[in-house]
């Protein structure tokens, strides 16, 4: 049915103006949303304040719900665990057995390493991570994949410091609130990781592609050398990830690189390490010449955090 | 219908001092706040206890907006995509002002819709609601992507037919609390 020509809402006349006034807004509300995105789009920050005062605020109810979220993966888990139990177990003992020799191979490289290092009179860095804390929440329903972490300025968080779980790199602070801190995670499609393969350091970078996995680029193009199950850790480049920590596990191939699994899930994760910069830890290597060494590292850092 | 069909089940002790109906009203307080505390806790889903790696979770703040809107028409004033909005975009990750932009449009388009077909079938809702659900989340991936992300499209696939199937059920999660928000439980 078609609706009545007349669409007067009421003969009152205070009523029209309220209707009148009601449909004002809501245009208006359409053209500041325009105008509040055309400012975020131009200067990401610009809403920062915003957004930590919101998180400090809900952070009490979010990290109860945290606490529940690890409580049912837990279950997940453990009934899942009796379902695969007699293969696991198999699986399992194979993979200790393989393990141990590796493990006794990597004292011995260890200690060779510290040997060397010795030898060439290098410093051992000190790595003091800044803070321990939980990851409280993440960006579900968008799109761009973001984190909650319950430490902020209070607890010494920057921007730009880089959070890993004991599995693997999970993202790096991007906004610092008094309570709570945004953590741009390696899965989303801003994030560029530096990695390198793991077994004979090849060079490349690692791009979220938003739905878990990242996407693998070769810095040397040619022959693609990857392969399946090949692991990838950060290599160091521009300062902001300390070398050697895990990212991800290549899982498919592509002509230019590959697809790679993170390996911490940032929605599984519950405990997190805030370390500090790289590029802060280590001083720069000394300069061959009069030009200032400190300036790529500088630039890196520049080029790093901003959005 | 659906609010007929499924009473809000209280226990025998908590339903007694809702028993009389003669001389009770329901509370002003929350038959007015009912409606917006239940799309900002929707809109907080970034911080339930879910996980997701990724973007799959249906935005739920707007479909219990869309329930709102749809169960029961001018409860909730044609402007209120401009606060509820500016909530939701504090926790979702969309650059600010996305939303806002979004849900207002999407709220004159639904008042439109709702002027022009006033008695309306359960699918027709559906339908309507699902393209609204699907208009606004191309929209968030497409706005996300200029504010600096790089993501194909295909990502967002699943969650909008997640998105779709589940507005039924928010519809009947929002007729429940209409039930609970005018309980008469103020005496007069």
């Amino acid at each position: 049915m078609v609706s009545p020509p007349n669409r007067r809402s009421s003969s009152s006349r205070r009523a029209q103006y309220g209707t009148f006034f009601g449909y004002l807004l809501g245009f208006g509300g359409a053209v500041i949303g325009a105008g509040l995105l055309a400012v975020s789009l131009s200067n990401p920050g610009a809403f920062a304040f915003l957004r930590s005062g919101a998180s400090d605020a809900v952070a009490p109810a979010a990290h109860a719900a945290a606490g529940s979220r690890i409580h049912s993966q837990g279950l997940v888990a453990t009934i899942e665990g009796y379902f695969a139990a007699a293969s696991q177990n198999a699986a399992l003992h194979r993979e200790v057995e393989a393990t141990r020799v590796r493990l006794i191979e990597a004292q011995a490289l260890a200690g060779e390493n510290r040997r060397l290092k010795d030898l060439l009179g290098l410093m051992q860095a000190e790595t003091r991570p800044v803070t321990a804390a939980r990851l409280i929440g993440s960006t579900s329903s968008s799109t761009r994949r973001f984190a909650t972490l319950d430490a902020g300025g209070q607890e010494g968080v920057g921007v730009g410091m880089p959070v890993r779980s004991p599995m693997g790199l999970v993202g790096r602070v991007l906004e610092v609130g008094r309570f709570t801190a945004r953590v741009l995670l390696v899965t989303d499609s801003e994030s560029v990781v530096p990695v390198r393969r793991a077994s004979d350091g090849i060079p490349a970078f690692a791009q979220g592609r938003s739905d878990g996995t990242l996407q693998i680029r070769l810095i040397s193009l040619g022959i693609n050398p990857l392969k399946r199950g090949d692991a990838l850790v950060t290599s160091g480049a521009g300062g902001l990830y300390r070398p050697g920590t895990a990212v991800a596990v290549v899982t498919s191939l592509t002509p230019d690189g590959a697809i790679a699994h993170v390996i911490s899930d940032p929605g599984a994760t519950d405990l997190v390490v805030v370390d500090p910069v790289w590029a802060d830890i280590v001083p720069p290597a000394p300069a061959p010449t009069a030009v200032p060494s400190r300036s790529p590292i500088k630039h890196a850092k520049k080029a790093a955090p901003a959005r | 219908m659906i609010v007929q069909r499924l009473p809000l089940q209280l226990g025998k002790q908590l339903a007694e001092p809702f028993r009389k109906r003669i001389n009770r009203a329901p509370s002003p307080f929350l038959a007015y706040c009912v409606p917006w505390l239940s799309v900002m806790l929707g809109s907080l889903s970034p911080h339930w206890p879910l996980i997701a790696s990724a973007p799959i979770v249906p935005p739920m703040g707007l479909l219990i907006l869309l329930g709102w809107m749809q169960l029961r028409r001018g409860l909730l004033p044609i402007w209120v995509g401009l606060p509820l909005g500016a909530f939701d975009d504090l926790f979702s990750g969309q650059p600010f002002g996305s939303a806002i932009l979004a849900w207002s449009l999407a709220m004159i388009v639904l008042d439109v819709i709702e002027g022009r077909f006033p008695w309306r079938h359960f699918l027709f809702d559906w339908w309507v609601g699902a393209l609204i659900v699907t208009a606004v989340l191309v929209l968030a991936w497409g706005l996300a992507n200029i504010g600096g992300g790089s993501t194909d499209m295909l990502v967002i696939v699943p969650q909008i037919a997640l998105s779709a199937c589940l507005i039924p059920l928010t519809g009947l999660l929002v007729s429940l609390l209409d039930r609970f928000r005018l309980l008469p439980i103020k005496s007069v």
